[in-house]
């Protein structure tokens, strides 16, 4: 049987789970959170279940039998709250997956390694957030964490809330914000309608396939035209109220490279800000396992959804950011063929047409919500950037001028942005746009980027003095107590 | 004159400020980001605790007085918006585990202290009063007030700046491919990636590069990356105040072995990381990470100060020492290749020997007065002599 690592427990990783199951593979699924699901079916723990949690979540039949598949068949074992803090590249071209089991921080964590033969990496995205001024006031929160807080908690982060940023999940954060009972007074998307009609309408008959994405879609817009939520486009928040928590934003219409066109900022009274800029994918696992990173940032994949590295596949929003059924049918694609399979196979045709169909929904989204450039004109100086490190824009543009320098890792350590707990995670991208702008370059002189990180995820030190000198060969082995 | 250095390293900054401070028109070339290099990948230790009586601890020595006035003179120069050095003369600590140990710390101190190092045997209770997070299993413990740190990369920046301000010109993304010769066999420039320089001096200043970079010019040096891997704690308040190191790390720094050495060397820094170091280990440009070095420091780190033990690993670096086979940097002109100089090969301590050393190659250049005694550190002293026969053939 070959012995298949899938990490992360999204929509992608349970589809390459029970892909490989089928293809006759051993499969071990593991995933830092508690609960199966990702971040697409975040839900409350089974401590406390709800009956709702159908109307909650797209495709809640779909978790229901992967979850069961996954949960049920012997050969696979499932181990959550087990992260990935490391992966290392032996001499013997090989790969060790380093895991440590427990609460995050908690202390006297399992520790485990593993040597996979085929190793699926499915650990998806964190959302990005620019930096305005005063977003670091309480009440301001990611799209993500919010819906995280709605769909986890059953938590609504404000009462009169605002959400803005670029994306179509803008619309479902919006929906799951409004079931957890907030009233969201305005939702606004940076990318103007003629780059939203150029890019989703030039070729409708290739929208017209993602049917179910836009089924989707187009619900959320119903939603919020009958609950009367305004939805501007080409409108940004560029700055953000409050002396201890948020009282109000300022929003302005943004012309095509994101600058604040004079004269149209207004305000408009909130408690709660929630901010969506798209996505960066968490490419440090696969950057550790020597996988290739394209020019636009993801993962390299080929049709098998093979990395450049031997036997690691990977999956979902590490190679796309296309929503829910592309991670699903990637999913199944590489766990079909790590087991052993073939594109060619009938079993897998469905996952290929979907995907083909996803993608090109995907590639829409980036083109028509890609970013503009001028977003960090919006800052003041004293804004702070990297939050760990308490990193202002004023410090960042400051120490390049004064270096001159180009490369990043100098840059990082004269400012200290991106050292501190996060390790650049939150902040990583904004940084370097920053100081990129700084010298008007494209990329650092040391090729360097803020996606690199040996230590994924801190380890305290006795467990790192603990960790087993030697993996373990079969994925099914469930680590020892120490 | 004309000089081009070679790299843009600490080592290369601190010749480049030493050469523009003397007139000359100097252009730094750098294949990458300047301080892109071992510079950015190391700690900032300033030590003279750890060298034994000799050359190197005589360029120490001298260095551990420029790095007092140098503090100043760069915050005088590049003004409060240039971010700071962070030097800091906190003192070392080392300390013995073992009864052997504890012998061998009291004989190599008394040595220093004959060759003019303040070195201090504490008793283990006025080294507990020190660090009192310190374990108190040791049985030997020697405090050097002389010992001080900067954040190397700032450090290197620093330099770069304010010989930029004496009109060096630095440029990035150009690599050196080749030398040019004059008829006479002297170097007059070399050949990059993008074009020709030409110069009357060449320094070669590419760290553990330097060897790749001395054959593209014609001639073999044995210079060899000793890899060396960092953890680096979260954040949290401070317990350790000085540097405080394992007595073995003094057999580490001196040793050839290419296996792999580890020794204790445990800092706080500024911002209240804490800095575990390190590993020596001779396996090429190997750059992946190797959890039983990590293993190995971390373990050792607890040891000395038991509180680590539940500390965060926030994230590990390593870096490339440039070592050289007899365990001394070269600083001085190539008697094969006249007008072309080698400064490099400070394994360790290229933070703080850098100035020191740019001290020595300004003095060679201009004939003058060397401030520590150059002659062991030529490229033809007799302990690199069959080394270099050894690659030349
Ligand atoms: C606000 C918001 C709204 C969205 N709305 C929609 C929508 O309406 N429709 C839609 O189709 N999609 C939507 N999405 C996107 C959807 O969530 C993703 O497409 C989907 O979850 C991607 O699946 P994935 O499996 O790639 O990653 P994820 O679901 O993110 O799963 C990755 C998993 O990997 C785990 N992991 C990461 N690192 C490690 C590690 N080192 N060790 C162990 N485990 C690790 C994580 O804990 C996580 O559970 C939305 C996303 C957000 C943030
Ligand atoms: C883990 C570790 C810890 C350390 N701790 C300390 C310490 O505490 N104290 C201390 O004093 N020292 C320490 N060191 C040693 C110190 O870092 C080095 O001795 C020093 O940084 C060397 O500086 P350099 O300028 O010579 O080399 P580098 O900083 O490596 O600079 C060389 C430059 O040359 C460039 N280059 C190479 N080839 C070419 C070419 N063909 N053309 C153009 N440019 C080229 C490179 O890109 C590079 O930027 C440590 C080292 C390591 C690895």
């Amino acid at each position: 049987m070959t012995d298949v690592l899938v990490v992360g427990a999204g929509p992608a990783g349970l589809a390459a789970a029970v892909a490989a199951r089928r293809r006759g593979a051993a499969v071990r699924i593991i995933d830092a959170a508690e609960g199966l699901g990702g971040q697409y079916w975040r839900h409350l723990p089974s401590s406390r279940p709800s009956e709702r949690e159908e109307l909650l979540h797209h495709g809640w039949d779909t978790f229901g039998s992967l979850r069961d598949e996954v949960c049920q068949d012997p050969d696979i074992v499932v181990s959550m709250q087990t992260e990935v803090w490391a992966i290392e590249q032996t001499a013997d071209n090989r790969l060790r997956v380093n895991l440590a089991r427990g609460e995050a921080d908690g202390t006297g964590r399992l520790t485990e390694a593993l040597a996979p033969e085929q190793l699926i990496l499915a650990t998806g995205a964190h959302d990005r957030a620019l930096p305005v001024p005063g977003w670091t006031l309480p009440g301001v929160f990611t799209a993500g964490a919010a819906q995280a807080m709605a769909k986890g908690e059953r938590i609504a982060i404000g009462e009169r809330v605002v959400v803005a940023g670029s994306g179509p999940f803008l619309l479902s954060v919006t929906a799951s914000l409004g079931q957890a009972g907030a009233r969201v007074v305005g939702v606004y998307e940076a990318s103007r309608s003629r780059a939203l009609a150029r890019h989703w309408l030039a070729r409708p008959w290739e929208l017209a396939g993602a049917a179910h994405k836009i089924g989707e879609l187009a619900e959320y817009a119903v939603h919020h035209i009958r609950g009367r939520v305004p939805y501007r486009t080409g409108h940004g928040v560029v700055a953000v109220h409050g002396t201890d928590r948020v009282e109000a934003v300022t929003v302005a219409v943004l012309d095509e490279h994101w600058r604040v066109v004079t004269g149209t900022e207004r305000r408009i009274d909130c408690d709660a800000v929630c901010f969506g800029h798209g996505f960066v994918p968490r490419l440090e696992l696969p950057i550790a396992a020597g996988c290739h990173i394209t020019e636009r940032r993801f993962v390299h994949v080929d049709a098998c959804q093979r990395t450049s590295a031997d036997r690691v596949f990977a999956v979902g929003e590490l190679t796309a950011i296309g929503g829910a059924d592309l991670a699903l049918a990637q999913g199944e694609i590489a766990g079909w063929v790590a087991a052993g399979g073939s594109l060619d196979d009938r079993d897998i045709r469905r996952a290929i047409r979907s995907r083909t169909r996803a993608e090109q929904f995907a590639d829409r989204m980036d083109r028509a919500h890609a970013i503009g450039d001028c977003w960090s004109d919006w800052l003041g100086d004293d804004t702070i950037v990297c939050r760990c490190e308490d990193v202002d824009a004023g410090t960042l543009k400051r120490v390049a001028a004064a270096t001159n320098s180009t490369g990043l890792r100098p840059l990082k350590l004269n400012t200290r942005a991106g050292l501190g707990l996060c390790q650049g995670r939150v902040c990583g991208r904004n940084v370097e746009q920053i100081l990129l702008a700084t010298h008007g370059c494209e990329e650092f002189a040391d090729a360097t980027t803020t996606d690199r990180r040996p230590i994924a995820t801190p380890i305290r030190i006795a467990d790192l003095a603990r960790a087993p000198e030697h993996p373990t060969d079969s994925v099914l082995n469930r680590p020892r107590s120490q | 004159m004309r000089a081009v250095i070679i790299g843009a390293g600490i080592t290369g900054a601190a010749c480049a400020r030493a050469l523009a401070r003397a007139g000359f028109a100097v252009a730094v070339l750098e294949r990458g980001a300047a301080v892109g290099g071992t510079s950015a990948m190391c700690e900032g230790n300033l030590l003279v605790s750890d060298k034994a009586p000799g050359p190197e601890l005589a360029l120490a020595l001298h260095a551990a007085d420029r790095w007092y006035a140098l503090r100043d003179e760069l915050r005088d120069e590049l003004g409060p918006d240039f971010p700071s050095i962070e030097y800091e003369r906190k003192s070392g600590l080392v300390v013995a585990t073992t009864h052997t140990g504890a012998r061998a710390l009291k004989t190599f101190s008394g040595t220093q202290r004959a060759a003019g190092v303040e070195a201090r045997e504490l008793s283990v209770d006025d080294a507990g009063k020190l660090e009192p997070f310190l374990t108190r299993d040791i049985t030997a413990a020697v405090h050097y007030p002389q010992d001080a740190q900067v954040q190397p990369a700032a450090t290197a920046e620093a330099l770069l700046a304010s010989a930029r301000r004496a009109g060096t010109e630095v440029l990035t993304g150009v690599e050196v491919t080749g030398a040019m010769r004059g008829i006479d066999g002297r170097i007059n420039g070399v050949s990059t990636m993008n074009g020709r320089h030409g110069a009357d001096i060449v320094i070669n200043a590419a760290g553990p590069w330097a060897g790749a970079v001395a054959s593209s010019l014609g001639v073999s040096l044995p210079v060899l990356p000793r890899r060396g891997m960092v953890l680096v704690t979260t954040r949290m308040p401070h317990r350790i105040f000085r540097k405080v190191y394992d007595a073995d790390y003094v057999g580490a720094t001196q040793s050839g072995d290419a296996d792999l050495q580890t020794s204790t060397v445990v800092e706080s820094t500024a911002a209240g990381n804490v800095l575990i170091g390190s590993s020596r280990q001779r396996i090429g440009f190997d750059d992946r990470l190797d959890l039983g070095v990590v293993r190995e420091i971390a373990a050792k780190s607890m040891r000395l100060f038991p509180f680590l033990a539940e500390m965060q690993i926030l994230r590990t670096y390593g870096g490339f020492r440039p070592y050289m086979p007899d365990h001394l940097p070269v600083i001085g002109e190539d008697p094969r290749v006249p007008g072309l100089y080698h400064v490099t090969g400070h394994e360790g301590a290229g933070i703080g020997l850098s100035v020191a050393s740019a001290d020595i190659l300004r003095a060679r250049i201009l004939g003058e007065d060397s401030p520590v005694d150059a002659a062991p550190f030529t490229v033809d002293r007799p302990t690199l002599v069959p080394h270099l026969r050894e690659m030349a053939r």
